[in-house]
Order: structure tokens, then C-alpha cells, then sequence
């Protein structure tokens, strides 16, 4: 995707990009899934770009409604989860660490 | 009602009042509220968990201190409450409405459940609500809607619709629930119920499940503005635990409640907020919120109108921020650490994405999409960056609105509770019915919903908006409208309730 793809252009989301940010987001979603959500994005993203109608080029962004700055506490020892509490919920563990599947594909 | 139904009809603070002075015990108080889930919730679906013996036992505890001659841990000690299921709880599974959390035993207490367990308060149970907080009628819930107890047919609103119609059904006198664009006060609208929308930093964020973290707020729900006021001061104040908590003393809102109830708001500036009515909202709510301005003038009140010319690209940025957060914090909903995990495929990229797509529903799916579309290069200008702006511009707009009104009001929600699947096709209705709660969120400020009447035998909620950290002033207004209004309709608007389909009356 590219900025020359942009609101301005006031097109929409196609059906292939829902796909594509589906696999980005690590969401298995399903063609019916894809036809549903490209139209009903489309009509969001529509909707949404009103953002762009408001002349706010000198205006700083907010991110935060309250100032934000690095909040630091004493360096002191405090107690945190035990490992046992810690893996209490994993689906899968073994010899006190989670278990999980193989990182990388078979390709890799 | 059958059985003895004085207990469940009465205010936390009277609960609390007979409970301190052993007229009545806290185990028979919460008794009576868990007899009430038992007969009604099969019908109206509040709650997610029932946590009976913990109740049970820690209402026990109260009595015994209590019997001991110790003084209460708190002004709530025994009265029982229900918790929206967003909040982490060690002895209760918590699942923020979601398959992909079903079952989970967190193994911490979010500050929020921490305090209330301190303050001696009864956690009855966990309650239903749209999927990671993401709805306005609790029918994105993966277990099952919740039924508006003035009529089932009709949501509850949401995203906490079973913190709402707990109230509403006198199941608990008192709630949590959680604000992200409307989720505590548009519910309390539609319920005929009072929500409190606290200050963002107000209320600690430590194990509330993230839904977007810039605009989060959990707050009290109760009947009464008193009772939320209660509930507030217990909740409330700094959590050195959540980084954006304010560290300044809480407002005085109990006070401030007691004040208000007297009723003279003589000097006190009303704006009304032109961009916050007309079109789009229903006649009837509009006519109620009309009465009201009408009550708070007779008050001594000076009604004023004020514009907030942005208010109207609030739910256009909220739309991109919201999303662009949400598809940030659910990352971390990955199948390795705790929740679900389905087995399909061979990588661990493969699992996560077959998990999320069984384990999350079509609203969190559609909103994780659009966020990582308005996050991408590219785009990331023209949508996030541009509604960062325009939220600077709404919390400027009220700068300039508290600069001639000492509170700001409004109709909570443009409708009244809408019929049970009438807008859940159709994302960009449902999300019309934030509409005039979301600018609060966007600038951080604080505000509630005050039960204000009835359109079509249907409950409307008059909104009361108040600057950062200007609780006090919101909660004199609230509660002196309440009494006002209360003594004009010969009671208050909650005694007006009909009974439930099947349960005797």
C-alpha cells in the first residue's frame, strides 16, 4: 500500500487488502468473513475520513488526555507472580516454561 | 416479587446504614440478592459467573467484624456489588466477553477488585458485556445477550449491559463498569440507571482488560447518585500500579453528592451543547432532556448554550483511534501464555492466527482490521494522525465550554433502547449511539448519565459533563436534579420498572 492510495483519492478497501490486513493482524479469517468486512469497512472507512475535512495542520496531536511523562518507582524487590502462578493459564507447559509450536515454518 | 423484596429494592447506602448498625446481616443481604439472580437472571442474562460461596463467605467475614465491634472497613462494608467481567478477579474466571479468555482464572486481582474486596464490599459475581468492551448493546457478548429489564425484547446497552440491567433487575444495588466511549453512562441511559464516567487517571487501569488505554475508564454504577458516590471514593484515587493514574487527592464526591441533594444550585452555570441534539436524536429524548434544563433553571440554575463546533468529527476519531489501539493491545492475545489456543497448523504464526480467528468474534475481528489499516505507512497520516489532531481540537473545544459553564449537559444517547437485533448488522448504526458520550473520552474529562424519564415507556438519561478532575461539581449537579426530579414524578424513575415476564411480581 502507498500514500498515493490514500483517503484523498476517496476510494475504498478492496476485498484483497481486508485479506491482506487479516494476515498482518494474524487473523485465519474466512471468505465469507472477507465479503462481509470488506463492505461493511468500506462503509467505516468511509465514514471515518470525515477526520480529514478539518483544517489541522498547526494543531499538535493528542495521544494522551492526561500529559504523559516516565513515571519511576524505587528500585526495590517486590514480589511477582511465582512461576506456577505464571503458567497457571498457558494451554500448553513443560519443565516450568511454556510450550509453544515451532517459530518458524517448514520453508524457513 | 416474592420473598422479602425490601432488601433488594433498597439504596446501598440504606443497606449499608441497617448492615453498621446489625438491623440487618451482610450474609442475609447478599442472600436476598443471590435468591434474586436465581429467580430472574435466567431471564435477563447480567451475569456471566455467579460466585455464591465467595459471596457468601466474604459477607460472613463482614459480619463477624462487624459483631466484633470492629468498625466498618468502609461506608460499603457487606453491601454486595456486581463486577463487569473486564475486571481481573483471582477466585473468578474473567473472560471480557470472549470465547478466547473462556474459563481463564487470572492469577492477580486488578486494583479495582482489590479495593472493593478492602472496602468489605460483596463481589456477587462477574457481568456480561460486549466482547473486550467493544458494542453498545451487549449483543457482541460471545455468551449471549443481555435483556433490558424495562423490556426484554430490548438491549441493555453496552458495552456493560449486564452491569446496567443487574441495577435495573435489582439483582445488586451496586456495579462496575468500564468507559471507553460510552460504555458505563450509555447503558445507565438506557436502564434508567446513574453511571459515573470518572476523570481518565481517576480509576486505576491495573487488570482491566485493555480495550483502547487512552480512552479506558472503569467507574460506579448504582441507582443513585449517592450510592455512586460511595462507590467512587472507594474505587478511586492514585494506583502506583497504572502509570497514567493522577496522583492528586479524589474529589469529594461523597460530599458533594450530600450537598446537591439539598437542591439549591443557585450561580451555577448550565451549558447546553448545540452540537449534542437535533438531528438525529429521537423527539422523546430530546423532549426529556428538555424537561430537565427546565428542572435545574427552577433550581437556580443559569442555562446557557455553548458550542463545540468538533464535537461533530468525534465519532469519526474515535473510530481511528479506538481501532488503532485495540489492534495494538490485542496482540498479545497470542495462544502461548494463557487462553485458548486451537491446534491448527504447524507454526506457532499459524496457530495464533487460527486461535484468534475462532476465539474472537466479528466486532473485535472488524475493529483489529481497521486499525491496522489506519496504523499502516501510508495511511497512518490521513487517519491516526489526523484524528490525534482533531482530538486535540474537541478537548479545546471544552476548554473554551467550561470557560462559560461550570457543567455541560446533554442527552446521553440519541435513542431510547433499541430492539434486540435490530442494529447488529450494521457497525456504523451501532456506533451512531455513542455519538454524544464519545468527546468526553477523546478529551479525558468526566461525566455521567442521571436518569431523566421516560420516552415510549422507555428510560432516557440526561448527561452531565464536568472538566478533569471536576467530579465534585458534577456530582452536586446530578444529585440535585435526582432529588428534583424525584420529588416532581413522586419517586424515582427506577420504582417505575415493570415487573419481569415469569417472575412474580
Amino acid at each position: 500500500m502507498s500514500a498515493q492510495d490514500g483517503p484523498a483519492e476517496g476510494r475504498g478497501i478492496s476485498r484483497d487488502e481486508v485479506a491482506h490486513l487479516a494476515r498482518l493482524a494474524r487473523l485465519a479469517v474466512t471468505d465469507a468473513e472477507l465479503d462481509l468486512f470488506a463492505g461493511q469497512l468500506d462503509v467505516i472507512l468511509g465514514s471515518v475520513a470525515r477526520v480529514g475535512e478539518v483544517a489541522a495542520d498547526d494543531i499538535p496531536p493528542t495521544s494522551h488526555a492526561v500529559p504523559l511523562q516516565n513515571v519511576f518507582r524505587p528500585d526495590e524487590l517486590r514480589p511477582g507472580l511465582t512461576q506456577e502462578q505464571a503458567l497457571a493459564g498457558a494451554p500448553a507447559a513443560e519443565d516450568g516454561r511454556f510450550r509453544v509450536p515451532q517459530i518458524l515454518g517448514e520453508e524457513a | 416479587m416474592s420473598g422479602d423484596d425490601s432488601l433488594i429494592r433498597m439504596t446501598a447506602a440504606e443497606l449499608a446504614a441497617k448492615i453498621h448498625s446489625r438491623e440487618l446481616s451482610a450474609v442475609e443481604v447478599t442472600r436476598a440478592h443471590l435468591d434474586r439472580i436465581a429467580e430472574v437472571d435466567g431471564v435477563v442474562h447480567a451475569f456471566l459467573h455467579v460466585a455464591e460461596e465467595a459471596a457468601l463467605a466474604s459477607a460472613a467475614l463482614v459480619d463477624a467484624s462487624l459483631d466484633a465491634g470492629t468498625a466498618p472497613a468502609s461506608p460499603l462494608a457487606g453491601v454486595p456489588l456486581a463486577l463487569k467481567d473486564v475486571f481481573t478477579t483471582i477466585d473468578m474466571p474473567t473472560t471480557a466477553g470472549s470465547k478466547i479468555l473462556e474459563g481463564w482464572r487470572p492469577p492477580y486481582d486488578a486494583t479495582v477488585s482489590s479495593r472493593l474486596r478492602a472496602a468489605g464490599i460483596t463481589i456477587l459475581g462477574k457481568t456480561n458485556m460486549d466482547e473486550f468492551a467493544m458494542g453498545s448493546s451487549t449483543e457482541h457478548s460471545a455468551y449471549g445477550v443481555t435483556h433490558n429489564p424495562w423490556d426484554i425484547d430490548r438491549i441493555p446497552g453496552g458495552s456493560g449491559g449486564g452491569s446496567a440491567a443487574a441495577l435495573a433487575a435489582f439483582e445488586a444495588p451496586l456495579s462496575i463498569g468500564t468507559d471507553t466511549g460510552g460504555s458505563i453512562r450509555q447503558p445507565a441511559a438506557m436502564t434508567g440507571t446513574v453511571g459515573v464516567k470518572p476523570t481518565y487517571g481517576g480509576v486505576s487501569r491495573y487488570g482491566l482488560i485493555a480495550c483502547a488505554s487512552s480512552l479506558d475508564q472503569g467507574g460506579p454504577c448504582a441507582r443513585t447518585v449517592l450510592d455512586a458516590a460511595l462507590l467512587h471514593e472507594v474505587i478511586g484515587g492514585y494506583d502506583p500500579l497504572d502509570s497514567t493514574s493522577i496522583d492528586t487527592p479524589l474529589p469529594a464526591v461523597v460530599e458533594a453528592a450530600r450537598t446537591g441533594a439539598s437542591g439549591d444550585l443557585s450561580g451555577l452555570r448550565v451549558g447546553v451543547v448545540r452540537e449534542l441534539g437535533g438531528e438525529g436524536y429521537q423527539p422523546g429524548v430530546q423532549a426529556v432532556c428538555d424537561a430537565a434544563l427546565r428542572q435545574l433553571e427552577k433550581l437556580g440554575a443559569e442555562v446557557v448554550e455553548v458550542s463545540c463546533p468538533h464535537f461533530v468529527y468525534g465519532l469519526a476519531a474515535y473510530y481511528l483511534i479506538l481501532p488503532s489501539e485495540v489492534s495494538s493491545n490485542l496482540a498479545r492475545f497470542d495462544a502461548m501464555r494463557y487462553g485458548l489456543r486451537v491446534p491448527n497448523g504447524a507454526s506457532a504464526e499459524e496457530v495464533m492466527a487460527a486461535t484468534r480467528e475462532a476465539g474472537f468474534g466479528p466486532e473485535v475481528k472488524r475493529r483489529i482490521i481497521l486499525g491496522t489499516y489506519a496504523l499502516s505507512s501510508g495511511y497512518y497520516d490521513a487517519y491516526y494522525g489526523q484524528a490525534q489532531k482533531v482530538r486535540t481540537l474537541i478537548a479545546r473545544d471544552f476548554a473554551k465550554a467550561f470557560e462559560i459553564a461550570d457543567v455541560l449537559v446533554s442527552p446521553t444517547a440519541p435513542t431510547t433502547a433499541f430492539p434486540i437485533g435490530e442494529k447488529v448488522d450494521d457497525p456504523l448504526a451501532m456506533y451512531l449511539n455513542d455519538i454524544a458520550s464519545i468527546p468526553t473520552n477523546l478529551a479525558g474529562t468526566t461525566a455521567m448519565s442521571v436518569p431523566a424519564g421516560l420516552a415510549d415507556g422507555l428510560p432516557v438519561g440526561l448527561q452531565i459533563m464536568a472538566p478533569a478532575l471536576g467530579e465534585a461539581v458534577m456530582y452536586r449537579v446530578g444529585a440535585a436534579y435526582e432529588a428534583a426530579r424525584n420529588a416532581e414524578d413522586g419517586g424515582p424513575l427506577i420504582a417505575r420498572v415493570p415487573s419481569l415476564p415469569g417472575v412474580p411480581a
